[in-house]
């Protein structure tokens, strides 16, 4: 890793953008907290499944189950053992999760290492599949997680799920894990590594030629993936406070395949761009299922309008702009750089 | 388990695997001629079921009538959906075509929701099909009868279409080449949109026939039996009619003989599909008769 002026300003910026956070709540409000927390949930599972899919081409429909794994690991780590053993009422739990207690951090990561180890077992038969075979497999994955979770009832609770999980994830904490996947993912995706990724993904026959280990690095890739799917499954679990097995359902991969659609595949910062839109987005669209005031007749609110308008919005894109919002593109230092300067060239001729 | 509880639990596992049959024949129709697996298939089916309980409920035709009008209904639906979403994508990579579907999926259940409510509501299920017979020992509810039989003569008229008529022709030689089909002069447009026509009809007539056996509607319910029908199509081979029935027919006596015998499994049922689909993708990828689709270089 080489240290540049570049790195300096990068870090600079993101400590900064840490420090703001730490004052945030002195001018936003608990919902706008909320929503910014969020944000940078979906930004890291939006990262993670663009790994996946957009860089390696593999169209994996599993993120749901890897994020329900490293949600449940995290709920049962961070719960004090005398509210575990109150909450288990259909069967009482059993140990080593019931004296489990770990602090956020470590919970995090054991979230993580859980989906990890589970993709790593699903990737052996699962990726020797292409395209929608793939995607098929890893959504029946999902789906045998999601089966396996509502009836091992002693370590989950059963369909009962989990309540009153402590609300560890805090805005800053948020923020650093965010800033985490999207460093490690970045500099997987731009060293050498994801060179190879991206051969993989153009033509997997020519990278085979070249004697890349197809199925090696798709393992690889898969499973970091996975991991920050987990970590932003369990940094969910302690925002909601609540988690069910239901709430894992196919509807939650879609909206991290919409985040990174919408986004761009294969652009990092546009899948932090399209997680931060389509959240705010969505948040906004509650908006339309309310009753409303329109030119002073009263129009009710449509529950579930919200979906609707949603799916439009992909199909729209998936249409008209397949690329997406940044296409590959990525908003870096120095494009930034090139933009005022070319900003600043074309007002001083203006000014002339 | 005694024979007649025995004979019992077939009946009932040939319906649900017809039932499955049905579904995977348009998933497996589809894939032939587009190489694309068509999300909003089970939505389909939803939809044709909730044009049976409309119909006989808000307009009060009778069974027979409503369930003609709302297979129509239907593949009307199937037609749309291909011409909006997967016709301006045809050029597009695969997977572009295949987000469009899931996006289509959710629009379907979305619009469900909105338009029919969250509820699940009772559909009419006319005398002469709850109805049993007594043989011997074994109670045969007509349904689980009629199911089958009806399952066979679709799949009977549909083997008719495609081996007999023009149009039948026109999209197996779709699925073998679509590029010289175009230059043989046959219109490629109209075949899919025709495609797409049968396969919803179908679905809506599994649709139709779900709701009698398990008699309620509402609008997630055609997610899992989509998903799981397609499992039978993969088990039987993805573009082969009679593989996708054999593998329906697979997939329902799994699913209620491994319940029958193992009833502390219950909970796992939904998983089921889902092991074998992984189980035959691992060991045989092509299906039981499925053609060897080669990768071209």
């Amino acid at each position: 890793m080489q240290f540049n002026r570049n790195t300096f300003i990068c870090l600079a910026l993101m400590l900064a953008g840490g420090l703001f956070l730490t004052q945030a709540d002195l001018f936003l409000s608990d919902y706008q907290l909320y929503i910014c927390k969020l944000f940078f949930i979906n930004a890291i599972l939006a990262l993670s499944l663009n790994l996946i899919y957009g860089f390696t081409g593999m169209f994996s429909l599993g993120h749901a189950g890897f994020m329900a794994l490293g949600a449940y690991m995290a709920a049962l780590c961070i719960l004090p053992p005398e509210q575990k053993e109150m909450m288990w009422i259909l069967e009482p739990i059993i140990w080593p999760f019931s004296d489990l207690f770990t602090p956020f951090w470590l919970a995090v990561i054991l979230g993580g290492l859980v989906a990890l180890v589970f993709a790593f077992i699903i990737a052996v038969p699962a990726l020797r599949l292409g395209d929608d075979y793939l995607g098929i497999a890893t959504l029946g994955f999902a789906e045998i997680i999601r089966v396996l979770l509502t009836n091992a009832t002693p370590i989950t609770n059963g369909s009962l799920g989990i309540k009153g999980i402590p609300d560890a994830a805090t805005l800053v904490t948020c923020y650093v894990w965010m800033l985490i996947t999207l460093v490690v993912i970045s500099r997987i995706v731009y060293g050498n590594f994801g060179n190879v990724l991206r051969c993989i993904r153009d033509n997997e026959i020519a990278a085979q030629v070249m004697g890349i280990n197809v199925f090696a690095y798709k393992v690889m890739s898969f499973c970091v993936g996975a991991f920050f799917a987990g970590v932003g499954g369990a940094l969910l679990a302690s925002h909601l406070s609540t988690i069910d097995p239901k709430m894992f359902n196919f509807l939650l991969t879609f909206n991290v395949l919409m985040f990174v659609v919408a986004g761009g595949l294969g652009s990092l910062s546009g899948s932090v761009i399209g997680a931060g839109i389509i959240t705010v987005l969505l948040e906004w669209l509650r908006a339309i299922e309310e009753p409303m005031e329109f030119l002073g007749m009263e129009i009710p609110g449509i529950p579930g309008m919200r979906m609707v308008v949603f799916s439009l919005v992909l199909l729209a894109i998936i249409l008209y702009r397949r690329e997406g919002i940044m296409g590959s593109r990525e908003i870096t230092l120095a494009g930034i750089a090139r933009f005022f300067r070319r900003f600043t060239q074309t007002a001083g001729r203006a000014g002339q | 388990m005694s024979l007649e509880m025995f004979f019992q639990h077939c009946f009932n596992a040939l319906t649900l695997g017809s039932l499955y049959a049905l579904i995977a024949i348009g998933y497996t129709m589809v894939y032939g001629v587009l190489r694309l697996i068509n999300f909003a298939h089970g939505d389909i089916l939803m939809v044709g079921a909730y044009f049976v309980f409309f119909g006989t409920f808000a307009f009060g035709w009778p069974w027979g009538v409503s369930a003609i009008v709302a297979v129509a209904g239907a593949s009307l639906l199937g037609v749309l959906v291909e011409r909006v979403a997967y016709r301006p994508l045809r050029e597009a990579p695969r997977i572009s075509a295949l987000i469009s579907a899931i996006a289509v999926s959710f629009f379907i259940e979305s619009l469900a929701v909105v338009v029919f409510t969250g509820q699940p509501r009772p559909v009419l299920q006319p005398d002469w099909l709850i109805s049993e017979w007594q043989l011997g020992n074994i109670r045969v509810l007509k349904l689980t009868a009629f199911v089958p039989v009806m399952t066979a003569v679709l799949v009977a008229g549909l083997l008719y279409i495609l081996y007999r008529t023009k149009p039948g022709l026109a999209m197996r030689a779709i699925s073998k080449d679509i590029e010289t089909t175009r230059l043989m002069g046959v219109r490629v447009d109209n075949i899919i949109a025709f495609t797409f026509a049968v396969g919803s009809a179908l679905a809506a007539a599994s649709g139709i026939m779900w709701a009698l056996r398990y008699p309620q509607v509402h609008p997630y319910m055609g997610i899992m039996p989509g998903l799981k029908a397609f499992v039978a199509a993969v088990v039987g081979g993805i573009g082969s009619v009679q593989g996708a029935v054999i593998g329906g027919v697979i997939l329902g006596f799994v699913e209620i003989m491994s319940i029958a015998f193992f009833p502390e499994l219950s909970g796992y049922r939904d998983a089921f599909a889902f092991i074998i689909l992984v189980l035959v993708l691992v060991f045989k990828p092509t299906g039981l008769l499925g053609e060897d689709l080669k990768e071209k270089i």
